[in-house]
C-alpha cells in the first residue's frame, strides 16, 4: 500500500499562521519580554470571559464581512484592495440614515442595511466598470477610490455631522438608532460592542456560499476567475461578471462599514483609513477565499485584535504586535510557494520512508 | 501586474511608445513660451510667492518616492509597498536624528536622511525576495509590506522612544539661495525659502534620468521591464537588475520619508497619510517617465498645498478644499482611462520571470 502525502491550501495557510505567530514571538523576545507570557495575555484578552468573547465577536463581525468581500472578488480573479474605501462610504450612508431617519425599528434596520449596501456597491462598481470598459487595473483603481473616500469623508463629517466636542469625529449615534441591542449585550456578559451585525455577517456568509456554489451566477463568476479567456470562449460575458463581482464585493464591504460605524464605534473618525479593509485581505487569504474559512479566520484575527489591549495592559508589549503578526501572516501567505516546496519535500521523504518500510 | 490588457508582444522593441507620442517641436516651443509668460505674470502675485515654497516641499518627498517606483516598475516589479517603505525611512531618519541630535554635529540631518535611504533599501529586500525569487503575487506582497511597516515602526517607536510619536528638535532651516534668488521670474518661485534637501532630490532625479535613459545599464534595466527573456538571452542577470530596481525604490521611498521629517513635519507620527499611494498615482499620471513624474508630482504638490492653505487664505476659500484633495486621485483614474488603449506601462511589470 502506498501512502501519498500532499500539501494543500489548509496546510499552507496553517504554516503561514504558525510562522506569523513565531515572528510575533521573536519580536516580543527582541524587546526583552517573555513571548509565552505575551501570547497568554493576548489570547486571554480575547477569550478570558464571556464579555471578552463578545468583544472578540464584535471585532470579528467586521472582519468577516470584509474578508467575504475580498474573497468574493478573488473568486472572479479580482483583487479588491479598496475595501477600506467601500467601508467608509457604506458606513457614511448608514451613519446618515442613523442620524436622520426615525421610523419603526424593523423597517429602519432594513433601510440601514440597504443604504450601506448601496454606498459600498457604488464605490465598488466604479473600479469594476473601469476594469470592464477601459481595462484599468482594479488594484490601482480601488486604491484611488480609497483615498477619494478618505478625503471626502475628511471634509464631509466636520461639515455635516460634527460632534459637540471633537472636530475629528462625528456625533454619536443614539443607542436606539445603532446596531447594538440590550439583550445581545446582556447575553455576552455586558460586552458593549457586540451588535446585530453578527446576524448580518452570518446571513451574508450563507448567501454568498449559496451564490457561489448553487447558482449560475456563481458558476460564471468562478469560471471568469479560473480563466477569463476560456470563460469568454464558453460564451460567458466576462465584463458583465467583472462588474457584478466588484459590485457585490463593494456591497459586502459597505455592510462591514455599517457594522463598524453604527455598531462597534457609533461614530465616524476622520483622518483614519479603516485598517480592517486590509486585515480583511489576511482573513480572505487565510480562509482560502471560502466563506466558511472566512468565518473561522475572521474569528481568529478578531481574537488577536481584541486581545491586544489586555496584553498591553498586563505586559510591556505594545499593542501593534497584533498588526505585526497579521502583516507577517499575509507576507508568508504571499510567499507560500516556499512552504509548498518545503512540505512537498517533507511529503516526498515521508512517502519514500513509508515505501521502503512497505518494501521490506 | 500590468495596467493594460495583456496582449502578447509581437516585436522586440524597447519603449517604442515614447517616440510615437512625442510632441512636435513647434508645439513644444509654443507651450514653453506660454508657460514662461504665465510664470512671469504669476510670479509677481503675492499669493503665488507665498505658496510656491510649500508646494515644492510637498512635491519633493513624492518626487523621490515616485522616482523609486519608476526604478522598480521599469525593472519589471510592481511595488505597491511604497507607502510602507516611505514610512520605514521616515521612522529610521527620526530615530537616527533623535539619538544623535544632542551632539550638535553638522552631520546629524544628512546622517538621518542616509539612514532613511538605507533602511528603505533593506526593508524592500522583503518585497524583492518575494516577488523575484519566489514569484509571489506582487500586489499581496506589497500590501503586506505596507501593513508590516505601519505596525512595526510604531511598535519599535513605542519601545525605543517611549511613545508612538518621535519628535525631533533639529530640522532643515529654509534659506534663500544667494544670487539665484535674485533672478527675476524664477528666483522668487524656486530659489527663496528653500531646503537644501530639495536640491539633493533634484540632483538625484537628474542622475536617475541620465542613468536610466543614457547608459547601457539603464537600457538593460528598462528592458527587464519589457522583455525579460530577451534580456536574459543577451546574458544579463535579470534577477540582479530587478533586485537593483526594487532596492532603489525602497531607498528612494525611504529618502522621501526622511525628507518629510526634516522639512515640514519634524515628528514621526506613524503615518505618511497616503503620500506613498499618491506617489504611485503620480507615477501612473506621469506615464512612467522621469519628466512625467516631475510634472505630475509638482502638479499634485500644488493641489495638496492649495487644499492645506485654503482654510487660511480667503482667495482659495471659494473652492472647497476637498476638491483639491481628491483631485490627484480623480485625474489619475481619468489618465488611466485615457491611456488605456496604448498604455506606457512597462509590459512585464508585475510578471515574475
Amino acid at each position: 500500500m502506498k501512502i501519498q502525502f500532499k500539501s494543500n491550501a489548509f496546510v499552507i495557510a496553517l504554516s503561514a499562521v504558525i510562522l506569523g505567530l513565531i515572528a510575533g514571538g521573536i519580536f516580543m523576545a527582541l524587546i526583552g519580554s517573555n513571548p509565552f507570557e505575551g501570547f497568554l495575555y493576548l489570547f486571554k484578552g480575547g477569550l478570558m470571559n464571556i464579555e471578552r468573547v463578545g468583544n472578540t465577536i464584535a471585532t470579528a463581525i467586521t472582519l468577516m464581512l470584509v474578508g467575504l468581500s475580498v474573497s468574493f472578488a478573488f473568486k472572479t480573479g479580482l483583487f479588491n484592495i479598496g475595501a477600506s474605501g467601500q467601508m467608509l462610504v457604506g458606513g457614511l450612508c448608514a451613519t446618515l440614515i442613523a442620524h436622520h431617519l426615525f421610523i419603526p425599528r424593523p423597517l429602519y434596520l432594513i433601510v440601514l442595511i440597504l443604504a450601506a449596501i448601496v454606498g459600498g456597491a457604488v464605490w465598488g462598481v466604479i473600479p469594476g466598470l473601469l476594469k470592464a470598459k477601459f481595462n484599468v487595473h482594479e488594484v490601482v483603481a480601488t486604491i484611488m477610490m480609497n483615498w477619494i473616500a478618505y478625503w471626502s469623508i475628511f471634509y464631509f463629517v466636520p461639515a455635516f455631522l460634527k460632534g459637540p466636542s471633537l472636530e475629528t469625529e462625528s456625533k454619536s449615534i443614539l443607542f436606539e438608532q445603532s446596531l447594538r441591542v440590550k439583550w445581545l449585550n446582556e447575553l455576552f456578559g455586558g460586552s458593549e460592542y457586540v451588535n446585530l451585525g453578527i446576524f448580518v455577517a452570518i446571513a451574508a456568509i450563507i448567501i454568498i456560499k449559496f451564490i457561489l456554489d448553487k447558482t449560475t451566477l456563481g458558476f460564471e463568476l468562478k469560471a471568469v476567475g479560473a480563466n477569463r479567456f476560456c470563460a469568454e470562449y464558453a460564451g460567458i460575458k466576462v465584463n458583465r461578471n467583472v462588474i457584478i463581482s466588484m459590485m457585490i464585493a463593494g456591497a459586502l464591504a459597505g455592510l462591514a462599514g455599517m457594522t463598524f460605524y453604527t455598531g462597534y464605534s457609533r461614530n465616524m473618525q476622520i483622518g483614519v483609513m479603516p485598517s480592517m479593509g486590509f486585515d480583511g485581505i489576511a482573513v480572505a487569504l487565510l480562509g482560502a477565499s471560502n466563506p466558511i474559512g472566512v468565518f473561522f479566520s475572521a474569528l481568529f484575527f478578531g481574537m488577536l485584535q481584541s486581545g491586544k489591549g489586555f496584553m498591553n495592559a498586563m505586559t510591556d508589549i505594545p499593542p501593534e504586535i497584533a498588526d505585526t503578526i497579521i502583516a507577517t501572516i499575509i507576507y508568508f501567505t504571499a510567499t507560500s510557494v516556499l512552504f509548498k516546496r518545503l512540505w512537498d519535500w517533507v511529503a516526498k521523504k515521508m512517502s519514500d520512508i513509508v515505501a521502503q518500510k512497505g518494501g521490506k | 501586474m500590468a495596467y493594460k490588457h495583456s496582449t502578447p508582444a509581437t516585436a522586440i522593441s524597447i519603449d517604442n511608445t515614447s517616440t510615437k507620442r512625442r510632441l512636435p517641436t513647434w508645439l513644444f516651443i509654443v507651450i514653453l513660451v506660454v508657460a514662461l509668460v504665465l510664470l512671469y505674470f504669476i510670479s509677481n502675485n503675492h499669493l503665488v510667492r507665498m505658496i510656491a515654497p510649500y508646494a515644492i516641499s510637498y512635491t519633493i518627498p513624492m518626487l523621490m518616492t515616485a522616482l523609486g517606483g519608476l526604478y522598480s516598475e521599469r525593472s519589471g516589479v510592481t511595488n505597491l509597498g511604497l507607502e510602507g517603505l516611505m514610512l520605514v525611512g521616515y521612522f529610521a531618519s527620526a530615530l537616527t536624528i533623535k539619538m544623535t541630535e544632542q551632539t550638535g554635529a553638522l552631520a546629524v540631518l544628512p546622517l538621518g536622511l542616509l539612514m532613511g535611504f538605507l533602511a528603505g533599501a533593506v526593508f524592500s529586500i522583503l518585497h524583492a525576495f518575494a516577488s523575484i525569487n519566489l514569484k509571489a503575487d506582487q500586489v499581496i506582497s506589497g500590501t503586506a509590506i505596507n501593513m508590516l511597516a505601519s505596525a512595526l515602526t510604531v511598535y519599535l517607536a513605542r519601545i525605543i522612544a517611549g511613545s508612538g510619536n518621535v519628535r525631533i528638535v533639529k530640522i532643515i532651516v529654509r534659506k534663500d539661495i544667494p544670487g539665484l534668488s535674485n533672478i527675476p521670474v524664477l528666483g522668487p518661485l524656486f530659489f527663496t525659502q528653500s531646503y537644501w534637501s530639495t536640491w539633493i532630490a533634484i540632483a538625484i532625479w537628474g542622475i536617475s534620468w541620465f542613468l536610466l535613459y543614457k547608459t547601457s545599464f539603464g537600457l538593460r534595466l528598462r528592458a527587464c521591464g519589457e522583455h525579460p527573456s530577451a534580456v536574459a538571452s543577451a546574458g544579463i542577470n535579470v534577477y540582479g537588475m530587478r533586485y537593483f530596481g526594487v532596492m532603489m525604490s525602497g531607498a528612494l521611498a525611504g529618502l522621501g520619508g526622511g525628507i518629510i521629517l526634516v522639512t515640514y513635519s519634524g515628528e514621526f507620527n506613524g503615518s505618511v497619510a497616503g503620500l506613498g499611494f499618491l506617489s504611485i498615482a503620480a507615477l501612473i499620471f506621469g506615464q512612467w517617465k522621469p519628466l512625467g513624474i516631475l510634472g505630475s508630482t509638482f502638479f499634485f504638490g500644488i493641489a495638496t498645498t492649495i487644499a492645506n492653505v485654503s482654510m487660511v487664505i480667503p482667495q482659495f476659500g471659494v473652492i472647497p478644499p476637498v476638491i483639491f484633495k481628491v483631485f490627484p486621485y480623480v485625474v489619475t483614474l481619468l489618465a488611466l482611462v485615457a491611456f488605456s488603449k496604448n498604455s506606457a506601462a512597462p509590459k512585464a511589470a508585475g510578471e515574475p520571470f
